[in-house]
């Protein structure tokens, strides 16, 4: 069977497949993403790396993408609209894929007023469906203007989708809309709320959608009761039921309680028909990929 | 209508100084449109004189003379034509105009300094009594039609043109509890109208060249030319 990446080999075969978080640093140091690189790999298909994640300046997703990937990780890249106009993405991706980046995510991209530049001029020239549909156009040998390209970049392309945002009704669709736009898989956002993912996986079997696109479902470890409660409060669409923060309150190890539920998270979530795979995302905590994976029962990976 | 807000007195005075020794200052107003917001008629016109005289007097400045006007409308040449004595016996003014008829008064006086007394925000609505929101950017290319007349360029913070993004809470932006989601009023007005599908239509990247990305605009039209 052919494939453009390890992570769609995986997904194709139809074992569960597992993706990653590498956040870059804020300095231009290659050392700390080989290191982090070299902490996920043999834990994951691939892992995502992130694009100025919460409009903070970070060194570049597809600079770091390479550095992960001359250390054995194969990168997810990711692509946000929020600094880059079409030409400036067209002209990233070109480059990406000529260095031999095969998986990318296209986001819209958080909003300027959460980083360190809130006095910055945002871009949002597309938005993350006008940027799947210029992906795929891009790989089938088009620019977005229409006219044609010789050598056309090779993309396994994903969006992401979040479950528990509003309007709830909309969400399913809207996982829909990115699949026909182009999107071949999906990670989620972060799931605490078990039973709202599973509703949500309903609504899209019901459109059939988990059959257009993979879908990996999102978890992450709690690091304390602190964290749980300002997620909760302060990230939009971030639904920590109060439950997971008595748990993590009463932990004589909240590091280890946090690694528990994440895994118990992922174990509930896999179970669920039409996820495909779990996304890790151990943010700034990439060292608690392998024992997740390993509680989880997910090693040696395919 | 064209919202503004009032510059900071310290502002004002700063551009000021910076002209010289500017001893005949006119005050000019604007009848429309930041006269409704309270930002620039006749009113407003005073008010500022009076803090203006005491900001000189504070820094003991010898009194100037002020003059104050409000024509009807600043943003067309007919309309500040009666003010040409007064603006070109003055040494400066200070326009409380939106950005348009302070340019229309700069271009029509070259040779006067023209002092901005407002910030221009932006077009929309009052929505009661000292509250006013944003809700038309002027693209240049309006779908108001497919979106159940919420416009996503003005109302959303990202202006996404196929859907909600996944900061979507409760009715409010991502980017403060105090906006409304642009995409939550356009989902649950298109599923009232029972028109979800209209969504989807929009999936091509947005045609940004008739909005002030395509450099400055200008339209003619032939028909009503002389
Ligand atoms: S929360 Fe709503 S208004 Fe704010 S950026 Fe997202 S879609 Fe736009």
């Amino acid at each position: 069977m052919s494939h453009r990446s390890n992570l769609e080999r995986v997904l194709k075969s139809g074992e569960f497949a597992v993706t990653a978080e590498l956040g870059p640093p804020k300095s231009a140091s290659a050392e700390i993403v080989k290191e982090k690189a070299r902490m996920l790999e043999g834990y994951c298909e691939a892992a995502n790396i992130t694009d100025c994640q919460t409009a903070i300046v970070r060194l570049s997703s597809i600079a770091a993408g390479v550095l992960a990937q001359n250390e054995g990780l194969e990168p997810v890249i990711q692509m946000t609209c929020r600094d880059r106009n079409r030409i400036g993405i067209q002209a990233d991706l070109l480059g990406a894929s000529a260095l031999g980046a095969r998986n990318l995510l296209c986001l819209t991209g958080d909003h300027q007023s959460f980083g360190n530049h809130p006095k910055s001029k945002n871009v949002f020239d597309m938005d993350s469906i006008s940027l799947l549909k210029m992906v795929k156009g891009m790989c089938e040998g088009r620019f977005e203007c229409g006219e044609e390209m010789k050598e056309a970049p090779t993309f396994f392309i994903g969006a992401a989708e979040n479950p528990f945002a509003d309007p709830f009704e909309f969400r399913a669709p809207r996982l829909a809309m990115k699949a026909e736009a182009g999107a071949e898989f999906i990670q989620t956002q972060i799931i605490y709320n078990i039973d709202k993912f599973k509703e949500w996986m309903r609504q899209v079997r019901e459109l059939g959608a988990h059959e257009k696109t993979y879908i990996l479902a999102g978890v992450a470890p709690l690091k304390s009761a602190g964290m749980a409660k300002y997620m909760k409060k302060n990230v939009p669409g971030m639904d920590v039921p109060d439950e997971y923060i008595e748990r993590m309150a009463n932990a004589a190890d909240p590091k280890a309680e946090g690694i528990q539920i994440c895994v118990e998270v992922l174990e509930e979530v896999r179970a669920v028909e039409g996820v495909s795979g779990a996304h890790v995302m151990a943010i700034e905590w990439e060292e608690a990929v392998p024992e997740i994976m390993e509680k989880a029962g997910l090693l040696p990976r395919p | 209508m064209i919202k503004a807000e009032r510059k900071p007195v310290s502002e004002i005075m700063k551009m000021l100084s910076a002209t010289g020794d500017c001893n005949n200052v006119v005050v000019a107003g604007c009848g429309t449109c930041v006269t409704i917001c309270f930002a620039g008629g006749e009113q407003e016109v005073e008010s500022l004189v009076q803090e203006v005289k005491i900001a000189d007097s504070t820094c003991g400045r010898d009194p100037r003379t002020y003059t104050e006007t409000t024509p009807q409308r600043q943003c067309e040449v007919e309309f500040i034509e009666p003010l040409e004595d007064a603006v070109t016996g003055a040494d400066a003014v200070i326009s409380l105009a939106c950005g348009v008829g302070v340019q229309v008064l700069a271009e029509r006086y070259p040779d006067t300094q023209v002092i901005p007394g407002l910030n221009t925000t932006f077009m929309g609505p009052p929505v009661k009594q000292g509250e006013w929101y944003e809700n038309c950017a002027g693209c240049g290319d309006c779908v108001l039609g497919w979106t159940a007349g919420v416009c996503p360029v003005a109302r959303c913070a990202k202006s996404m043109m196929n859907g909600p993004c996944g900061g979507s809470q409760d009715g409010k932006c991502e980017v403060g509890k105090d906006i409304d989601c642009g995409w939550a009023l356009i989902v649950s007005g298109l599923s009232r109208k029972g028109q979800l599908d209209f969504i989807a239509k929009a999936a091509k990247a947005k045609d940004w060249s008739p909005s002030s990305h395509g450099g400055q605009r200008k339209m003619t039209r032939e028909d009503l030319m002389i």
